[in-house]
This record gives C-alpha cells, sequence and structure tokens, in this order.
C-alpha cells in the first residue's frame, strides 16, 4: 500500500488501527478484500520509522498494531498536503505491448492479431469481473465510482485493440 | 441442449454489390445470452433484423424452435413478431402518448388477450423490471434508462422464445447501462434466451458468447468461462 494513501487516511484525526482499515475497506468495497492487515501495519511501521507518525498505545495497554492510536506529525502532515497537490498519474504501459506485436511479427513468433485476440479476452474477463461487483454494490457506494472508473478504463484499452487489430491485419494483408 | 434460433448461409445484399450480410451461420441455444459485436456498418444491425423478421433475406434460411421463418407470408411474419420474438431497440420505440403500463400490454392485446389478462400481465413486468411504482407515467417523465427498461418489460409480453436487443445501451449513461445490464441478468438467469448487438464492451462482457462481425461476416466466437485470477484488487494498483 502507498504510504501517502495510509497517511492521508489519517489525516482527518489520529485514529486507531482498525479505525484506519475500515476506512478503506469502505472507501474500495470488493476492490480492497484482498488487502490484509498486515500490509496496512508494515506500511504503518516505515512510516512511523521516517517521523511521519506517531503510534500510541491505547490505554488498555494492549500491544497490539490495531489497538494503536496513530496520528501524524508536522512533517506528516506536510507529506499529505504534497501528496495532495501532486498531478502524478498512473501510466498504462501501452508501450511493453505495442512493442510485443512489433517484435513478435519480425521475428515470426507469433501472429499479432492472435495475440491481439487473447490480450481481448483476459480484458473482456477483467471488464466482466468488475462489472459483476459494480453491479453488487449499493447506489452511490464510493467503491461502485471506483469500479466505474476501472471499467472505463478497460473500455478504452479494449478500443485501443481494436485499433491495433485493424493496423495489424492491414499490414498482414498488404505484406 | 436445444437451439432455440438458427440461421445458415444467411444474407442480404443490397443494389449496387453492397453485402451487409453476407453468409452468416448461427445457432442460439435455449437460454443463452448471445453478444453480436462490431463496428457501425460492419452488419450486426441488419442481422438482427433478419433474424426477427424486420427485414427479407436475400438468402439462406432461418428457424425458430425448428421452424422455418423466413419464408412466412406477411401476415404470419406480422403474428410471429407479436409473439415469437421480443424486440428492444437503442432509442426505446416507446409510444410516447401511452402511458408505461399501457406500452408494456400493447403486445399482449395486439396479440389478442383480455384487456384484463393483458392489463395483469403489464403490471407484473413493469414490477419484474423494477418500475412498479411508475405505471401510470408517460415515457416523457422518465429517464432514459427506466424507459429502456419499460421496453424491455413489452418485449417480455408474449413470452418470446427470443428477445433481440439492437445497442439496448446506446443511448444510455453509466449507471442506467448497469441497470440496464443487471435486468438482462435477471432475465439470463430466469432462462430467457438473449442475442444483443452492441459495440459497447460492457455487454459483451456479460455475455455467455461473443461473436464478433466484420463486413457482413462472423469472424471470430469467444467464450468467457473461467475468471481471471479472481483478486478484484488486482484491477487497480492495490497489489504489487
Amino acid at each position: 500500500m502507498q504510504q501517502e494513501v495510509v497517511l492521508a487516511m489519517l489525516a482527518k484525526e489520529p485514529s486507531h488501527g482498525y479505525e484506519l482499515r475500515a476506512r478503506l475497506r469502505d472507501a474500495l468495497g470488493p476492490l480492497g478484500e484482498a488487502m490484509n492487515a498486515g500490509q496496512v501495519y508494515v506500511t504503518l511501521t516505515r512510516l512511523e520509522r521516517a517521523g511521519l507518525l506517531t503510534a500510541e498505545r491505547s490505554a488498555d495497554g494492549a500491544d497490539r498494531a490495531d489497538r494503536k492510536v496513530y496520528a501524524l506529525t508536522p512533517d506528516g502532515q506536510q507529506r499529505v498536503a504534497a501528496w495532495i497537490a501532486e498531478t502524478s498519474w498512473p501510466k498504462p504501459d501501452l508501450a511493453e505491448f505495442h512493442l510485443k506485436l512489433i517484435a513478435a511479427a519480425a521475428a515470426g513468433l507469433a501472429d499479432p492479431l492472435a495475440i491481439v485476440d487473447t490480450q481481448r479476452r483476459e480484458l473482456l474477463r477483467r471488464l466482466r469481473d468488475a462489472q459483476r461487483a459494480a453491479m453488487a454494490e449499493p447506489e452511490h457506494s464510493a467503491a461502485a465510482l471506483l469500479l466505474e472508473g476501472v471499467v472505463l478504463r478497460l473500455q478504452a484499452d479494449l478500443r485501443w485493440l481494436e485499433a491495433c487489430e485493424r493496423t495489424w491485419t492491414h499490414r498482414r494483408s498488404g505484406s | 441442449m436445444t437451439v432455440v434460433l438458427s440461421a445458415r448461409d444467411l444474407r442480404r445484399h443490397y443494389g449496387g454489390g453492397e453485402r451487409a450480410v453476407d453468409g452468416v451461420d448461427l445457432d442460439v441455444m435455449a437460454g443463452e445470452t448471445v453478444a453480436v459485436m462490431g463496428p457501425s456498418g460492419c452488419g450486426k444491425s441488419t442481422l438482427l433484423h433478419l433474424l426477427g423478421g424486420l427485414d427479407r433475406p436475400s438468402g439462406g434460411r432461418i428457424e425458430l424452435h425448428g421452424r422455418r421463418i423466413d419464408n412466412l407470408g406477411e401476415k404470419a411474419l406480422a403474428r410471429l413478431r407479436r409473439t415469437g420474438i421480443g424486440f428492444v431497440f437503442q432509442s426505446f420505440h416507446l409510444l410516447d402518448e401511452l402511458t408505461a403500463v399501457e406500452n408494456v400490454e400493447m403486445p399482449a392485446l395486439l396479440a389478442g388477450r383480455s384487456p384484463r389478462a393483458a392489463r395483469r400481465r403489464a403490471t407484473e413486468l413493469l414490477d419484474r423490471v423494477g418500475l412498479a411504482g411508475r405505471a401510470g407515467a408517460l415515457p416523457s417523465q422518465l429517464s432514459g434508462g427506466q424507459r429502456q427498461r419499460v421496453a424491455v418489460a413489452r418485449a417480455l409480453s408474449n413470452e418470446p422464445a427470443v428477445v433481440l436487443a439492437d445497442e439496448p445501451t446506446g443511448n444510455l449513461d453509466s449507471a442506467a447501462t448497469l441497470d440496464v445490464l443487471r435486468l438482462f441478468g435477471s432475465l439470463h438467469e430466469a432462462g430467457q434466451t438473449l442475442v444483443i448487438v452492441t459495440h459497447d464492451a460492457r455487454i459483451a462482457a456479460t455475455a455467455d458468447r461473443l461473436l464478433s462481425m466484420r463486413d457482413g461476416v462472423l469472424i471470430d466466437e469467444t467464450r468467457l468461462t473461467g475468471g481471471t485470477s479472481g483478486r478484484l484488487g488486482s484491477l487497480v494498483r492495490l497489489e504489487d
């Protein structure tokens, strides 16, 4: 889990570990199911060591991570503010697939159209899974909005695969 | 498995050498959802119109439950369109001056059912598509997604052997598209046979079988059985 995400989820107020995890679960819905508590606590420990947050044992003295109260330090608050202002954005790695088609065709390793086809099936499966999950979400859930984003990106990727198919069909019949 | 609808060497040629549908073979099994995908102009709408008897083929044959329908007379074809086949269109094709329930009961009335039986059936169907509370609304008072759900209810009026849908989500936003997909999913679970032509990958992804159409022919068939890794989290960058 990205460090800034964990920090930012604590920006509202100091919180217990289990509260932090509940917030993440609500925001991610089924997309967060695979996320385990261990990953979050590993990140929290790193952030504490970096001086970006403090971890206080709760009053009952238990040492379990989800009973500790985590709070941002001033450095942590600055880091969150900088992260909010960032415009970084995930870049889909289209170049890799593009080069795969070119290399496969050039070396006669595989038919680019067969590669496109296999890839399309895989993306359609993902689209189906994302869509089923979206359909199962209650209206206006935070996770439904995230799933809509996943669905839209997959649709864009599928349209690009259509363009790949057209171009490679043309190249093959032209050569 | 029973074949509900089948086409053999189906063709629709126009003057000037245009071949909108050029030799399609297709078997649709009972209870199956089949999506036909392709770019605009690939012939998919024409194919659907041929399958539903809205257009006449230039050659080949079509059977519904083993009975040839491509050579029926006008009258028999009209009856078939009213009772054997349900249609759903991109632009809904509802009658604007009739309420939702009146639109839905129309096919039953045309098929000769009593007004009371037709109304009862229409009311049930509106309930099934989640619009029981909007029976008295005019189409203009409904959202796009609601109008399409009324159109689906109407298509089911006479318990058709197959429902044919032409770009059913073409005029809908994401939320309304999900509603229609949910509805198709529930029809599928109830055993309804569905053929959907579309360029919307979201529909294609929910079908049992996906056929790709180019230049009037079916070029590829995909079954989306089996899942991804099953971990939805891998769809976003939560897990590296």
